[in-house]
């Protein structure tokens, strides 16, 4: 019961969060604030995990491989596309729900105990479409960039690990990502992380905006933003993968 | 002219306004008073909309607030300006864009006729100067006034002050009391304003209205204030034995006249 009822309020905030700006001054200077925040300052934790992981990615397939009839550009092919259909998109999400999903929660919460919310109500501003949908643009368009540059991190990342491993050779690695390669896969992925940003920005949102109470409730509001959305993003990701890949 | 009828809320089981009626008028300057905790700010808040009432009307000159949209809202409350009980400043902003802000949002202003308003406004309220600080740099005291400041940029023909003088020293306290009143006789706002201290009462309390237990009490001005025979009234402007002496002394004086 409770959980309908958050799905309703969630929708209806929806409805108040997508309305023409008052400003579009005001709002495209928002606009390039959040493109840092969540964008920009994302880009280190993004790169990080990305390298590393595309690089254990490889080295396992390649240490698996011991069967004489695999050709030995698998590791490429199969590092590139589970990278690429589910790592990037999905995994770089879930941690990227963690980072900018807590701290959007906090943020907005923080206004709401400390009144920061009613001063803005009281002026006339339509306080969720000025907090929320800068930040939403932004992740929205964001993401994909990210994600792009989280496949291109991974898959050098997989590069490096194995040719200092002696595990294979550029050329055989690189074969292995060209064979098959399929630019779908590669919408695909962008599609699911702007579905994704989208979902993170407005869960984390939701909570941190009706929070009540004090500085407790705004850290707890935090971890649930980041456990919500991190569940909506798995759920979201078995849709899409059934609508867009099996279709 | 803003006009409060039958007003009642409650929180869950506890009603907190019960019954309330009162008219606030244009040009003048209105307190609201009473013991801690006894819903004055809550009277102030559902005056704004920031809590729906449970039932009774509202009315802004005469337009029922309570039965408004959204949008009809938002063209009210761009006549407000509000004073938060703890400033409810912007923290990540400075104080020059914490008092620019409204106009940002809602006037067709240049940068510079903007900033001229600011430094006004700033100059009002004696902050002249400290445009680049942060809220969290500044004093409680000077938080209030920064409030205030953000409140009256947009020229508001309704200010809601709650609170506004509470934290601040005796000079500094008559200082804004004579602001508020000023400005509300100068552009003829209606001023609600929320307050504890006998000082600013007496200083500018137009009309008064005592609220005891979610009741509106007593209903006067500053001249009868300190005749009622009220007794919720009388203690709460007699609390401290200072006054309770002056008390006594005038109604001596009268009885040996
Ligand atoms: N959001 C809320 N939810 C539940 N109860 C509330 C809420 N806001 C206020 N109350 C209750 O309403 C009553 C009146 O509170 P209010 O803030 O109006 O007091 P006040 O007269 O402004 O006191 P003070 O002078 O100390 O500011 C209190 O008992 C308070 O607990
Ligand atoms: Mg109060």
């Amino acid at each position: 019961m409770k959980l309908i009822e958050g799905f309703g309020k969630y929708f209806l905030m929806l409805t108040i969060v997508f309305r023409t700006p008052e400003k579009f001054s005001v709002f495209r200077r928002r606009l390039f604030e959040e493109l840092e925040h969540i964008g920009i300052n994302s880009i280190p934790l993004v790169a990080l995990m990305s390298s590393f992981i595309g690089g254990v990615i490889a080295l396992q397939t390649a240490s698996n491989m011991s069967n004489p009839l695999l050709p030995t550009y698998t590791v490429g092919y199969i590092t590139q596309s589970s990278t690429i259909l589910e790592f990037s998109p999905t995994i770089i999400s879930l941690i990227l729900a963690g980072k900018v999903g807590s701290n959007i929660a906090s943020e907005i919460g923080t206004m709401r105990v400390t009144e920061q919310i009613d001063a803005l109500e009281i002026m006339g501003v339509n306080s969720l479409n000025f907090l929320v949908l800068p930040k939403v643009t932004a992740a929205v368009l964001f993401f994909p960039i990210l994600v792009i540059f989280s496949m291109g991190l991974s898959l050098a990342g997989g590069w490096i690990a194995l040719v200092l491993s002696d595990l294979s050779s550029t050329e055989t690695y690189v074969y292995g990502i060209r064979y098959y390669f399929e630019m779908s896969n590669v919408w695909y992925a962008l599609t699911k992380c702007v579905v994704f940003g989208f979902i993170i920005v407005t869960i984390s949102s939701f909570y941190g905006y009706y929070v009540k109470g004090g500085s407790l409730e705004v850290g707890r509001s935090s971890t649930q933003a980041v456990v919500s959305s991190s569940v909506a993003i798995l759920v979201a990701n078995f849709l899409l993968t059934q609508m867009i890949l099996l279709s | 002219m803003i006009e409060v009828k039958h007003v009642n809320k409650s929180f869950g089981k506890t009603q907190v306004l019960k019954d309330i009626s009162a008219t606030f008028e244009k040009g003048k300057v209105n307190l609201i008073i009473g013991q801690s905790g006894h819903g004055k700010t809550v009277l102030a808040k559902c005056i704004v909309g920031l809590h729906e009432v449970d039932s009774g009307e509202i009315l802004f000159n005469g337009r029922d607030f309570c039965k408004m949209n959204r949008v009809e809202r938002t063209s009210i409350r761009q006549e407000i300006g509000m004073l938060f009980q703890g400033s409810a400043l912007f923290d990540s902003m400075t104080v020059e864009e914490n008092v620019m802000f409204p106009l940002l949002m809602f006037k067709k202003m240049t940068k510079k006729e903007m900033l001229t308003r600011v430094n006004f406004c700033l100059e009002r309220v004696n902050l002249t100067g400290r445009n680049s600080l942060f809220p969290s740099e500044c004093s409680g005291g000077m938080q209030k006034r920064i409030g205030i400041a953000r409140a009256i940029a947009m020229n508001p023909k309704y200010l809601f002050c709650d609170e506004p003088n509470s934290g601040l020293d005796p000079k500094t306290a008559i200082l804004i009391d004579t602001l508020i009143r000023e400005i509300t006789y100068e552009y003829q706002i209606t001023t609600v304003a929320i307050t504890h201290d006998m000082n600013s009462v007496m200083e500018i309390g137009d009309n008064i209205l005592f609220i005891h237990n979610g009741n509106n009490w007593w209903t006067g001005n500053k001249n009868n204030i300190i005749t009622t025979e009220n007794l919720e009234v009388t203690s709460f402007v007699y609390a401290s034995e200072f006054m309770k002496e002056i008390k006594d002394s005038i109604t001596e004086k009268n009885k040996n006249k």
